[in-house]
């Protein structure tokens, strides 16, 4: 008897409370970890200075926010998906699919990514081609591609230290990976002229042949020099933490609040800072976004004054908490505001 | 064998107090074996020293907090430009002009005390300062207008780095390589602890405040997480309990056998085994896409963990029905009782011990659960209270486990501190769940 009446009550609870909450009275927003910081940093002071609500800020991966952002428009459906890499078509095309038609991309502004050893390692200056020389599949070496097999970096450069080659760099399903790719790999590619050979190499038209080159240069070695790490930044320092040999990949905000733990190497002479980056002297960077589903501002509350409030001076500009915590100012804030008050949504891909 | 038995002379009848080969190589057996086994209990209770004692060592420092007491003057042509004293227009002033405030009170009062060192700046004396005091002056502010114009004395957060020197995290040698907090400012706070202006106190923020962005852990607690946590065992006690007991009587004493019947028995069997994630897809697939429930809610959390924890309900209760003596079944229906009677009278009263300890076991389990509610966007910054229920089952929350889980990935290491604080009071959670199963079971079960 007693647990029919507690099946009844049960169920009367759930039905008079959804009959109650229908209306959603705060933001959410699901998307990048690297953006994650920074969103919630914003999240905070917004709650405490605005009468709305606390943002909701969910973690989750940049691809896996831009699907959530996609997946329609209402209530149950985020507001804004955060990203640390530019939505790509097949998002563009899955939002319209969905109904969701405008989005305005915001560029927040730019996160570095530093290679650092333990505080205690030796002191390094790279350049793209040292990364590729030490980890790169297939390296050229007297107009010959031949299979790496440097043991130490001093085989890579000679006046490196002969320290064995361990590197921890993010798995694939990290934004920062694409960057490390990019940035890194594929410039270091080109520069010790693998990459010619490769496109020599390779067969079809011109742009198979590119394409087969590309990959050809992201063919990391897996003889265990080169290790994929796909948790975040806290178990790559954890792993270097146990191996003080090994080289690791991080973002500048990590490394910013570890620096009593790591040492930074230099890329291509230059120290990775907020000015060096903000300045471009630092290669290795990236633009950091968040997507904002246009037909839900003015219906959630706030939204608005979020968007307003993140890219403002007070948070994103130089003297901000986020360029406290290891964000890049954008130079170009000042557009980003006006587009944002506008709220203007964005053009095609280009 | 036997060839070798018959063939051997007869023995003479050996002493019982001296022991033959064979009896010395069993009893050498037995001892052996036991030593395996005290062996086993002992590895077993090492992997819990040591996990104790880590997550102890790491995490008690999150119950208590670096605490700057400090003589605030609540300057109204800050605060209140034009002395109206509209809350609209105070509420206007941002958390900024706070931290101005609070910099200029506690620099002024270090000047006071000749506590400040020659050289440093203003702005490394505010650094000291959580960027938590300042929200909570503000809404201090707000809720005592008339407070403007006085000076009030306040208690404001220390910074991580600060509270982290004192709890051994951050070392002068270690502040010399740091770029968020300098050696002199380390200085400084020892200089204030010794004046008294700077205490480590207990910390009930960590219970009851809500999590913290990434620029200060000092302030963040598991207020929300704890509610979240709360309000899913609520509705998975509300919906599996009853549901798991009404599905395990009507097996056990009603349904016939049959194949049908033991495809079910299989399936419950099978999804007692079922990965918690799987749970997950199914929430996020049935509640949020199909259903139409809010994300990051506790309803929907509660719905898969009630899921997840129907066929560990079940199993045991099905267990603890099977278990009464059929003698007492037959007695009662001997004087006439009807089935339902037997059962909701004799019956069900005699297994419940049973039923309530696989229950508690079942919702503890559900308790220490993450990774069903990563699909369906619990794992979030959420800092807002849930409001009470009912309504506040639809209200984003967050999950004790879940706030373990992403206090371990955040970048400032006093989130560490914070982590091991929280696997603290899950344990605690825990051991008294598990605890009051034990305690049921010892108390009401009868033995037959």
């Amino acid at each position: 008897m007693k647990s029919v009446k507690l099946t009844v009550s049960a169920v009367a609870i759930v039905a008079a409370s959804a009959s109650g909450a229908l209306a959603r009275d705060q933001i959410q927003s699901a998307g990048s970890s690297t953006v994650l910081p920074y969103a919630t940093i914003v999240a905070e002071a917004f709650g405490e200075n605005f009468s709305f609500p606390t943002p909701v800020v969910e973690s989750g991966g940049s691809g896996a926010g831009r699907k959530k952002l996609c997946e329609g428009v209402g209530e149950n459906t985020i507001d804004i998906a955060n990203s640390s890499s530019r939505i790509k078509q097949s998002d563009i095309d899955t939002c319209k699919a969905n109904g969701v038609n405008e989005i305005m991309e915001v560029r927040f502004g730019y996160d570095g990514i530093v290679f650092a050893s333990d505080i205690n390692g030796k002191e390094f200056a790279f350049t793209p081609a040292d990364i590729y020389g030490a980890i790169g599949a297939n390296v050229a070496k007297d107009g010959k591609v031949v299979a790496n097999t440097a043991k130490t970096w001093a085989d890579v450069k000679a006046d490196f230290p002969a320290q064995d080659i361990l590197m921890f760099i993010p798995g694939t399903k990290h934004g920062t990976r694409e960057v490390f790719d990019t940035k890194v790999i594929e410039a270091g590619c080109k520069a010790t002229g693998a990459y010619d050979l490769f496109l020599a190499a390779a067969e079809g038209d011109d742009k198979a042949k590119e394409k087969a080159a590309v990959a050809q240069c992201n063919t990391l070695r897996t003889d265990g020099t080169s290790v994929d790490i796909d948790g975040d930044y806290t178990e790559t320092l954890s792993r270097i933490d146990a191996n003080k040999n090994a080289i690791g990949v991080f973002g500048l905000s990590f490394y910013q609040n570890n620096t009593d733990k790591l040492r930074v190497a230099t890329m291509d002479g230059v120290m990775p800072s907020v000015e060096t980056i903000a300045k471009g002297e630092y290669p290795v960077s990236r633009p950091l976004y968040f997507y904002v589903k246009k037909a839900h501002i003015g219906v959630v509350p706030g939204l608005q004054e979020y968007i307003d409030f993140f890219v403002s001076d007070d948070m994103a500009g130089p003297n901000g908490p986020l360029a406290a915590y290891g964000l890049v100012p954008d130079p170009e804030l000042a557009k980003t505001q006006e587009m944002v008050k506008n709220d203007v949504a964005m053009g095609p891909l280009n | 064998m036997t060839a070798e038995a018959t063939n051997m002379p007869a023995k003479a009848r050996p002493s019982l107090y001296a022991i033959d080969p064979r009896t010395k190589r069993r009893n050498a057996a037995e001892k052996r074996f036991r030593l395996y086994g005290v062996a086993a209990v002992g590895f077993g209770l090492l992997a819990l020293v040591v996990l104790l004692s880590s997550v102890l060592g790491s995490g008690l420092g999150a119950f208590r907090q670096s605490v700057l007491t400090m003589q605030v003057p609540l300057d109204a042509a800050v605060l209140d430009k034009e002395g109206t004293r509209d809350p609209a227009a105070i509420a206007k002033v941002t958390t900024i002009a706070y931290g101005k405030l609070l910099q200029d009170a506690l620099t002024a009062e270090l000047t006071e005390k000749a506590l400040l060192p020659a050289g440093m700046k203003p702005k490394d004396v505010g650094g000291m300062i959580s960027k938590e005091a300042p929200a909570q002056l503000r809404n201090l502010v707000l809720a005592n207008p008339d407070l403007i114009g006085t000076t009030v004395s306040f208690d404001a957060l220390a910074n991580g780095r600060i509270d982290g020197f004192f709890k051994g995290r951050v070392t002068m040698e270690s502040a010399k390589l740091d770029s968020n907090v300098s050696p002199e400012q380390l200085e400084l706070a020892q200089a204030m602890r010794d004046a008294g202006l700077l205490a480590l106190k207990f910390n009930p923020g960590f219970i009851f405040a809500p999590d913290a962005s990434e620029l200060r852990p000092e302030a963040a607690g598991l207020g929300v997480a704890i509610l979240g946590s709360a309000y899913m065992m609520l509705i998975v006690l509300v919906l599996s309990l009853p549901i798991g007991v009404a599905a395990s009587i009507y097996l056990e004493e009603f349904a016939p056998k049959n194949r049908f019947t033991d495809l079910i028995e299989v399936n419950i069997a099978n999804l007692a085994a079922v990965p918690s994630i799987v749970f997950g897809i199914l929430g996020l697939a049935a509640f949020i896409n199909f259903g139409g429930l809010p994300q990051s809610s506790s309803v929907v959390g509660g719905l898969v963990l009630t899921l997840m924890t129907l066929p560990r309900i079940i199993i045991p209760a099905r267990a603890a029905l099977k278990s009464v003596p059929p003698s007492i079944k037959d007695a009662a229906l001997g004087v006439g009782a009807s089935k339902t009677q037997t059962i909701f009278h004799h019956v069900l009263p005699l297994a419940m011990p049973g039923i309530l300890t696989g229950a508690i076991i079942g919702l503890a389990q559900a308790l220490g659960e993450t990774a069903p509610l990563l699909l369906i966007g619990m794992v979030a910054f959420v800092r807002d209270y849930p409001a009470a229920p009912p309504e506040g089952f639809f209200d984003p929350a967050s999950a004790i486990p879940v706030q373990i889980y992403s206090w371990t990935q955040r970048a400032d290491p006093a989130f560490t501190e914070r982590a091991s604080g929280a696997i603290i009071v899950l344990l605690v959670f825990l051991l008294v769940m598990n605890s009051l199963a034990v305690v049921l079971r010892r108390k009401f079960e009868r033995r037959w």
